[in-house]
């Protein structure tokens, strides 16, 4: 077949069955497929939209050809839903911190959960939850990751694109300073001292933060190959305190092992002097 | 502009202080987009100017490894201060520029090449190491078998400005690198920055005949004197070295170093080395399509060996961790540029190490291996028993 | 010998111009292998396109992307350029799924060469592994056009199993010509009546006559290339009379993006193809 008659294919009712799915999350990586415009137009012509309440009343049950799942698992309810989605899913993919390394809500890993339901609701008896916030891919196998608080349109749009040219992705895997330096921004980290984690987060996010004098908040997750014990330990070098270094690791992706192993890393040395 | 124009730099000049408008004006008159040095971010960048008030009037840049601050001068320099994280090589390699373009026909593609014309660059500040990086990027994207058009159409349209540097940074090292602190070709006009104004000299013919219509006046001996000790003083605080000697052997013969191993520990892989770096070449080029996948850019994009990506083939990953990383761009720079362009990849400017975020500094990587080799090492371990 | 074509003239004068193909005929070749004829649609391309053997083309589909592919046919023959392809990453698997007369686009030839001129008088050896036997396919036709220019001429060629050896239908034909085929495979099923083993073992067997005077072209898996080379030079080879193909990713393949560097080596523009004494120390240096 050639590639203008799949193209043709794919605008008949053979289009791929799409859903997209929500688990503990803000629902802001669905925004951002709203959030697509003229680019929606385009995905919901080449993919058929069967479940997507954030958007549509329609369901059309499964099986789906992909979906798009966004959210963390807090609960025993949603640990057997994803069981029930995977099964209805030929190809499963996360979006966003959440969904990929259990987001902010993740910070109850950290925490007595229990306590934090006392404080928190005036009837804790009436809440069932988990004491933690895991990644879909702990529990079921996920076949691709779109990482983000929130994703990026963009390359939500050429995961689609990839999906329907049954190609791969093509999103890549470096550090933020990358994008900075094309873009032209100054490094905050050199120039003003900002500690930044631009140099262990990976590109998606087109580097705002620090076009914005802000250093990186990691909200695209560990970059490939990150190494963060040289970076906190620099900044520990420069003046950052560890009650500084310890939330910055711990935000949107701090479930991300490379993150998490480097901010328990440095709040089981915390007390004891500083490592060279 | 090329070295066919380049001649013998002429008989020196002196232009007033209030005399610099002037240049600026008269290279927007011939139609260039003046580039020069301005404020911004915390950082003297590189920018469109259009007035000297644009440029860093009194300010300099401190330098350490991993740190940049700016902090005012005691006096109005305009340029007195060294280099910055920007080069010029923004504007001569775009970080992204497309290449190719695909459009599907009835029966087909059309596949075509832009044919715009380049813009016209004049970039005013360019320091001696900085030319030196120009000129080696010369070699690399016209020198070869196949020339890049987009850079080469880029580089024949601009005019160069340079301006001799009269302080240097903790991290300087062009004079180990031969490539400065003096400009002494490869521009149109150099100014020396003096209290009073500028000594101008012309090294091509673009550059003599836009000093002639500068308001400029032969320059008096003591204003060459000063403009000699003015540079002078440039060499005089510049402290780094990086020892050249053999240098290609002796990164060559050291592949297996345990201290590239160390380095891995500290190197973050961020690429802001090979991104601040002047001469550094990689590249990327990437397909960019809408959803019909009707119409296909083919994207340059600046890329670095620092990415696990770089070296990826047939499924696996060639230099899968940092250690080999920082090896391939060291010795690329320092070793195997040599054979490849038949000069060093590396000019001194210091930018590597200004602007790693935790300041790994090259010239201490190479002195730790020259002072150690691999040969001393294993004979060391023969005696030890090891194998 | 017959190589002395202008080989620039193939080329556009901004290098990232490539030209549009169309896919000829595909023919399957061994499980996820196939050639793809092409015939240029420029019609001096397509009666004078020319390479030498050993050279690549970078082949395009647009919104995939380019792949650096080995021209696979006789320099000889100007009006089809076959490339034996493995699928692979996205743009050899999209290849396969295009058919018959589907447009792609092409920028080449690139890449040194085979050292055809330097086979004058000697014995010929040539080592294959896999889906390497399609680079030196070119060589063979060169040289077998030229038979009287050289000694013996010999190809080992080894695959994982029998149905892995590529061109199993002209090994007659070579034969005929006068090129000693050897085939072996590391697993055979029981109807497999040839060799069995690595490739090295037919080298090792192979009787030499004149070591000095035998050039060795190999290409494979640089494993296979590894213990090849080793073989040949404990067999008294020399080793600048050793060549090998290298490979290495490849994006811009005119030496300007730094993807395919080895050691100094850019393998877009000096190689693919090296003399084994420029490359040896290199050669076995981890993660390079």
């Amino acid at each position: 077949m050639s590639t203008r008659a799949r193209h043709e294919q794919t605008q008949s009712s053979t289009r791929p069955k799409l859903a997209v799915v929500k688990f503990a999350s803000c629902d802001g990586c669905q925004l951002s497929l709203l959030d697509c415009e003229d680019d929606l137009l385009a995905v919901a012509g080449v993919v058929d939209i069967a479940y997507f309440l954030e958007a549509t009343s329609r369901i059309v049950p499964g099986p789906y050809d992909v979906a798009l799942v966004e959210g963390s698992i807090t609960t025993a309810h949603d640990a057997q839903r994803i069981q029930d989605i995977r099964q209805q899913s030929k190809f499963l993919i996360t979006i966003g911190a959440c969904a990929t390394a259990g987001g902010i809500q993740s910070l109850k890993n950290w925490a007595d959960h229990e306590e934090f339901m006392r404080v928190v609701y005036a009837h804790p008896e009436f809440i069932s939850t988990l004491a933690t916030s895991t990644p879909i891919a702990d529990h079921v196998e996920v076949d691709f990751e779109l990482r983000g608080c929130p994703i990026n349109r963009h390359q939500l749009v050429e995961v689609i694109a990839a999906l329907v040219a049954g190609r791969k992705p093509r999103t890549r895997t470096h550090s933020v300073c990358l994008d900075c330096k094309r873009r032209g921004t100054v490094c905050v980290e050199v120039a003003q001292g900002i500690p930044c984690l631009g140099p262990i987060t990976q590109t998606g996010c087109g580097a705002i933060c620090p076009a914005y004098d802000r250093g990186c908040y990691g909200c695209f997750g560990p970059a490939a190959q990150p190494n963060c014990n040289s970076l906190t330990d620099h900044y520990e070098s420069t003046g950052s305190t560890r009650e500084q270094l310890v939330p910055l690791l711990r935000n949107f992706n701090a479930a991300a092992p490379e993150f998490q192993a480097a901010s328990d890393r440095l709040e089981v040395n915390s007390g004891t002097e500083a490592q060279s | 502009m090329t070295a066919a124009t380049e001649s013998t730099p002429s008989t020196h000049s002196f232009l007033l202080r209030d005399g610099l408008q002037s240049l600026i004006d008269e290279l927007s008159g011939d139609g260039f987009t003046v580039i020069g040095p301005t404020i911004d971010q915390g950082a003297i960048i590189f920018a469109e100017i259009e007035s000297v008030d644009d440029l860093p009037r009194g300010w300099t840049d401190q330098q350490q490894p991993g740190e940049y601050r700016l902090e005012r001068r005691d006096d109005d320099a305009y340029f007195g201060y060294v280099v910055g994280p920007h080069s010029w090589k923004r504007y001569l390699f775009p970080p992204l520029t497309t290449v190719a373009t695909a459009d599907r026909t009835d029966n087909g593609w059309d596949l075509k090449t832009p044919d715009e014309p380049a813009p016209r660059y004049a970039f005013l500040g360019v320091r001696a190491c900085e030319i030196a990086a120009i000129k080696i990027q010369d070699r690399v994207f016209t020198g070869g078998a196949y020339v890049d058009p987009i850079y080469q159409k880029r580089r024949e349209a601009a005019f160069i400005v340079a301006v001799n540097c009269t302080t240097a940074a903790p991290t300087c090292f062009c004079t180990s690198m031969n490539t400065g602190p003096r400009c002494k070709s490869g521009f149109d006009i150099a100014l020396t920055e003096i209290a009073d104004g500028f000594i101008v000299e012309a090294s091509s013919d673009a550059g003599e005949e836009l000093l002639g219509r500068l308001p400029v006046t032969p320059a008096a001996d003591d204003q060459l004197d000063h403009g000699e000790r003015a540079r002078q003083q440039a060499v005089d605080q510049i402290q780094r070295t990086l020892n050249t000697d053999g240098i290609r052997d002796l990164l060559l013969d050291n592949l297996e170093h345990p201290q590239w191993e160390d380095v891995a520990k500290r190197c973050l892989s961020c690429t802001n080395c090979t991104m601040v770096c002047p001469t550094c070449f990689c590249s990327t080029v990437s397909e960019v399509s809408d959803l019909t996948g009707d119409h296909v850019e083919r994207q340059r994009q600046w890329d670095s060996c620092f990415n696990i990506d770089f070296s990826y083939m047939n499924g696996g990953i060639v230099r899968s961790n940092v250690r080999s990383r920082f090896r391939q761009w060291l010795t690329h720079k320092l070793a195997s540029w040599q054979d490849q362009f038949e000069s060093s990849g590396c000019v001194g400017c210091g930018r590597c190490i200004t602007w790693c975020p935790v300041g790994i500094d090259l010239t201490a990587e190479v002195a730790t291996i020259r002072n150690v080799p691999n040969r001393a090492l294993a004979a060391t371990s023969e005696q030890e028993g090891t194998p | 010998m017959t190589t002395t074509k202008n080989v620039v003239a193939c080329q556009p004068e901004n290098p990232w111009l490539a030209f549009t193909a169309r896919i000829q005929q595909v023919r399957p070749e061994t499980p996820g292998v196939a050639t793809y004829n092409l015939v240029f649609d420029a019609p001096a391309l397509a009666d004078g396109f020319c390479f030498r053997p050993g050279q690549f083309n970078m082949l395009y589909l647009p919104g995939l992307g380019e792949v650096a592919i080995s021209i696979s046919g006789d320099p000889a023959d100007y009006s089809t350029v076959p490339h034996t392809i493995r699928e692979a990453g996205s743009v050899t698997q999209a290849l396969a799924r295009l058919g018959d007369g589907a447009t792609i686009g092409v920028r080449g030839p690139f890449g040194s060469s085979w050292p055809m001129d330097a086979c004058r008088g000697k014995d010929v050896l040539l080592v294959a592994g896999g889906i390497g036997l399609a680079p030196l396919r070119p060589a063979i036709y060169e040289l077998l056009a030229n038979r009287d220019d050289f000694g013996e001429f010999t190809l080992l060629y080894g695959a994982r199993s029998p149905d892995g050896l590529l061109y199993p239908d002209e090994y007659e034909e070579w034969r005929n010509a006068g090129l000693d085929v050897q085939t072996t495979v590391d697993r055979a099923h029981v109807a497999w009546a040839g060799n069995v083993g690595v490739v090295t073992v037919l080298l090792d067997r192979l009787p030499l006559k004149r070591p000095d005077d035998t050039l060795l072209l190999t290409c494979g898996p640089e494993i296979m290339m590894w213990h090849t080379i080793q073989t040949a030079l404990r067999r008294e080879l020399a080793p600048e009379s050793v060549y090998v193909s290298l490979e290495r990713n490849m994006n811009c393949a005119i030496g300007l993006c730094g993807h395919c560097q080895f050691g100094p080596e850019f393998l877009c523009k000096d190689g693919p193809v090296f003399r084994y004494d420029r490359v040896s120390s290199i050669l076995k240096v981890d993660d390079l």
